[in-house]
């Protein structure tokens, strides 16, 4: 039970919560596991140079910050979150479609998609 | 039992959001992405809002890493030779991840003391007729400019796919 220290870095905060039985689950851990889910993301988008990799872990940051609304909303009783979420989802499928016709029409002009080669800006 | 299933979809969400950052081929991404938000959508349901995790499914798991997919086959690209990192960059993603990590320090550490659990909360969010009653009245509006933006969006891709005759020379 006493498992639960405040803990200095969010990842073994989440090697915490990954001990079954542990403690009970509570707004903490979801938001913890938002929270990580974003980060990956994030790096992903620092670290991966094709820009089709780099646009999944959008919508993985995206996904991560919808966990914490959920959460958050059925945590406190009410709605709000969650059909915050709903409009989420519809401006996300809206957003990759644009994008992805985007990248399609980026592809066609210069027969790539590495970020690195995308240059056409500089100096 | 919640609360084993809690740990058991946050690390496969986490192992499968890894998975997409760190495979090689774009293909193994998606299909990460994709186990990703099936787990998820197992967290929505834990909470009780089983028509998010539906529709998460539907529009994510379906629609959006199959459009991926799709994409991925079409464009047919291949890995290329991965180029060393630049100073600029290095320095830079350093100072991103270094304020990443106080982010989440300062998040974890502080702020957070209630230990609210979800027997104590009544449920909301788990039938159709509320979710209903919340689009059609208060977010009425939202749902309006929603559909306009999907009209957009649909009009955009249409006009960005699209090989317009007269306008080759432009290149």
């Amino acid at each position: 039970m006493s498992l639960l220290v405040p803990s200095l870095s969010a990842m073994s905060a989440l090697s915490l919560a990954a001990l079954p039985g542990a403690y009970a689950v509570s707004l903490h851990s979801y938001l913890y596991l938002s929270a990580v889910l974003f980060a990956i993301g994030f790096l992903g988008v620092l670290l991966r140079k094709n820009t089709l990799v780099i646009y999944m872990c959008l919508e993985l940051m995206l996904v991560a910050s919808t966990v914490a609304l959920v959460a958050f909303s059925r945590f406190n009783g009410v709605l709000h979150g969650n059909v915050f979420v709903f409009f989420i989802l519809t401006v996300a499928a809206a957003e990759v479609a644009v994008g992805l016709a985007i990248i399609v029409a980026l592809f066609r002009r210069r027969q790539t998609v590495q970020v690195e080669e995308l240059n056409a800006l500089k100096n | 039992m919640s609360d084993l299933l809690f740990h058991l979809f946050a690390v496969f969400t986490v192992a499968c959001a890894l998975g997409v950052v760190f495979n090689k081929n774009a293909v193994a991404s998606a299909l990460c992405l994709l186990l990703s938000l099936v787990g998820v959508a197992g967290l929505f349901v834990l909470l009780d809002a089983f028509l998010l995790a539906v529709l998460l499914v539907l529009v994510y798991a379906g629609a959006v890493v199959a459009l991926f997919l799709f994409i991925i086959m079409l464009l047919d690209m291949q890995g290329g030779d991965r180029k060393r990192f630049t100073k600029a960059t290095l320095v830079s993603s350093t100072v991103a991840g270094g304020l990443l990590i106080t982010g989440l320090v300062s998040f974890a550490t502080r702020g957070l003391n209630h230990t609210t659990i979800l027997a104590e909360v009544p449920v909301v969010g788990n039938s159709l007729r509320a979710y209903a009653e919340q689009l059609f009245t208060v977010y009425l509006l939202p749902v309006q400019i929603v559909g306009f933006l999907l009209l957009i969006a649909m009009l955009g891709v249409i006009v960005l796919s699209k090989k317009f005759e007269g306008l080759e020379d432009i290149k």
